[in-house]
């Protein structure tokens, strides 16, 4: 082509395929959100555990932003810190750590959760399993007895404790059960009043898991927001709650007893914090509506199962760690028959 | 020979052609003599995909026809030209149905329209209470991209479900849109060809948005200008609409038969930054097909051809919405595209079925 450039040319135009709008939801916003649903859960953990706990945050976030941000510039790769997955993942981890983890351990996690789960597997999008709970299972092997050693909240109910059965280090509503039911000496009705701190929150356990209040205030904002979806979390606490009612103890499933354990089974421990905020992230859980309801429901039984018959009081961040590993084979079985498709030809 | 478009010279006239007229009522023309004057007058698919009119009025013998439904939908968001066609040319229409009945022996004309576009409804609504248009009905949707999808509208209207690969034609059904019909019915009773259509103009870079009845063969750049449209500042020209169009290289592309749209944008997509796929499942939401975009994108990425196959790339009818959600900005629609390509080469959609069956 020899066509001369007239002096009025027209600037390039741009092509690509359709379509030519967006909506304003972007990866950004998205993780804002659960940051912004994280704020009750964050107020919470500070006012039952003191300034310690919002440190003790603030270190997993910054380890966390830090090490992405400086293996973006090693590895010469776009600066991804903007995306604020990274912070995310970092105040995850926080919530899942003892409020008084020596401040190491837990940058330690922090490093952990990015490097080696996300960053190794290429970034945001790729890691297989949730950052923030591989880095709490991996400070969990590493340092058994910091990771179970829980303090009490400043003004709360320590179990255990005022039970007289087993000291300091049965100091979470889980463990305290776990012993009542080992020893025999297990009476449902002893739970009773302990409920209503339970679901405030103010009681022994890890940062951001013991107020069922706060986390379900978050719940509902990501809810609304429609950036988590009702049927991970709801299957996994449902089957936990179904599961621990009827092989409630008692051996009777319609007395008031039967009903007080599985209520201090859902709100005690991590399955709140579990069902909202972990289960619920998009990378590592199905996609299929199948899938998802599967996922909840596998969640809600090996955590079940743990807490009964293993060793570990509580159960949650092994059975999300799991259930992420069975993802694609999940969405597999889990793909809804299309629109228009056929039965399958023999 | 392959040509983008045919170059007419103009002998300034402006003259009807001496071809055009009409001998007897149509009512006493046979289906057959009908559907070739249709064919004639070069009838195609005004709604986006440009099948010719006389092969869906032409449904092979064992596929009988029992519903015809004339799609008065807009196909598109910030789309409005069928809204403007039903308005001011509702008779027209509701004529140009009844042929369409006749000619297909159709027990069941249904005319879908968008419950917001009251004008139009209500224009409809009038044009029927003529005696000759009883065996027609109004149906009013509530509007939702994309409805105005042949696949989507059939299910709506009769439940029935197009099978993969298939065609309204499976399931009984017919589907035009207000502007083919309209063109039809004066095609039948004029002997106008189509050489003029209403196409929406709009985009930051128009100053006066507006529908514009334009010969074929306008160039965007003459559409665009007559609408205000700084072509300086443009750096994006859509033939078509936001969601669907295709972006031009040149302005001086012209219609063409199917061009419901002409839209210039000063910016790029808003919110460019893309990210990795987070796996939010927002695309899978969005779908009407419930494909799960997100897996065949990885699928076509990897060059996983049985899985593009398996997870039905095929079924894709590219109406844009997965993109349009996806928080991380992938240009989800493309690897539909290239998926397609890959399992059927350049000719995708069809060949592609055809290795399905």
């Amino acid at each position: 082509m020899n066509e001369t450039v007239p002096e009025t040319a027209q600037p390039l135009l741009h092509v690509s395929t359709p379509p030519h709008i967006r909506q304003n939801e972007s990866v950004p916003t998205i993780m804002l959100s659960v940051i912004i649903a994280l704020v009750p859960t964050l107020a919470a953990s500070a006012v039952f555990f003191g300034g310690r706990a919002l440190a003790l945050t603030l270190v997993c976030a910054g380890t966390a932003v830090g090490t992405e941000a400086l293996l973006c510039l090693l590895l010469r790769k776009p600066q991804s810190v903007a995306d604020l997955s990274a912070a995310v993942s970092g105040l995850l981890l926080a919530c899942t750590l003892p409020p008084g983890l020596p401040f190491w351990m837990a940058a330690v996690g922090g490093v952990f959760a990015i490097a080696v789960v996300k960053m190794a597997f290429g970034g945001l999008g790729h890691n297989p399993v949730n950052p923030a709970l591989a880095a709490r299972a991996f400070l969990m092997v590493s340092f058994p007895s910091a990771m179970s050693a829980f303090s009490a909240p400043a003004h709360g109910t320590l179990f255990g404790l005022e039970r007289g059965l087993d000291g300091v280090s049965a100091a979470t509503p889980l463990v305290y059960f776990k012993n009542a039911m080992a020893s025999g000496n297990f009476h449902p009705l002893d739970l009773q009043d302990a409920i209503g701190s339970l679901v405030l929150g103010n009681v022994g356990g890890c940062l951001g898991a013991t107020s069922g209040l706060a986390i379900l205030a978050g719940a509902v904002f990501l809810l609304y927001r429609g950036i988590i979806r009702f049927r991970t979390p709801f299957a996994f606490i449902g089957s936990v709650f179904l599961l621990s009612w009827i092989f409630n103890g008692t051996g009777d499933i319609f007395s008031t007893e039967a009903f007080i354990v599985p209520l201090y089974q859902v709100f005690g421990g991590g399955i709140m914090l579990g069902a909202f905020f972990l289960a619920a992230d998009p990378v590592s859980t199905p996609m299929t509506p199948f899938g998802r309801l599967f996922f909840g429901v596998g969640c809600g039984l090996i955590t079940f199962l743990i807490r009964k018959f293993g060793a570990y009081p509580d159960g949650v961040c092994w059975a999300i760690l799991l259930m992420n590993f069975c993802v694609p084979i999940l969405d597999r079985c889990g793909r809804p028959r299309r629109f228009g498709e056929r039965k399958q030809r023999a | 020979m392959r040509v983008l478009a045919a170059e007419i010279e103009n002998d300034g006239r402006d003259l009807a052609a001496e071809t055009i007229g009409v001998e007897k009522e149509w009512n006493e023309v046979s289906p057959l003599e009908l559907v070739r004057k249709i064919s004639a007058c070069g009838i195609v698919g005004m709604g986006g995909a440009g099948i010719p009119a006389h092969l869906k009025l032409s449904p092979p013998a064992d596929k009988p026809i029992d519903v015809f439904i004339v799609n008065c939908t807009e196909c598109e968001p910030l789309v409005s030209a069928d809204f403007v066609i039903v308005k001011h040319h509702a008779g027209e229409i509701l004529t140009g149905a009844r042929i369409i009945q006749k000619i297909l022996g159709a027990k069941k004309t249904l005319v879908a329209a968008d419950s917001a576009a009251r004008e139009s409804v209500a224009a409809l609504s009038a044009a029927l209470k003529d005696r000759k248009f009883r065996d027609l009905s109004v149906v009013a949707l509530r509007p939702k991209y994309p409805q105005s999808a042949e696949k989507i509208l059939v299910k709506t209207l009769t439940k029935r479900e197009v099978p993969s690969c298939g065609r309204a034609a499976d399931v009984g059904c017919v589907v035009h849109n207000a502007a083919t019909v309209r063109a039809i019915a004066q095609a039948v009773l004029a002997g106008t060809p189509l050489y003029q259509r209403v196409l929406t103009t709009g985009g930051p870079c128009v100053a006066s948005p507006k529908n514009l009845l334009v010969r074929i063969g306008t160039p965007a750049r003459d559409v665009l200008e007559r609408c205000g449209a700084d072509m300086k500042r443009a750096t994006k020209v859509i033939m078509g609409g936001p969601m669907r169009g295709n972006a031009q290289a040149d302005l001086d592309t012209p219609v063409i038969k199917t061009t419901y749209g002409v839209f210039a944008y000063d910016t790029l997509v808003p919110g460019v930054k893309r990210y990795d796929c987070i796996g939010c499942g927002r695309c899978a939401r969005a779908c009407p097909m419930r494909l799960f975009p997100s897996y065949l994108m990885r699928f076509v990425d990897k060059k996983k051809t049985a899985d593009v196959r398996e997870w039905g790339v095929v079924d894709c009818i590219e109406c844009g919405s997965c993109a349009y959600v996806c928080p991380a900005k992938i240009n989800l629609v493309h690897f539909m595209k290239l998926g397609k390509y890959r399992l059927g080469g350049p000719d995708a959609g069809h060949a592609a079925c055809e290795g399905l069956a």
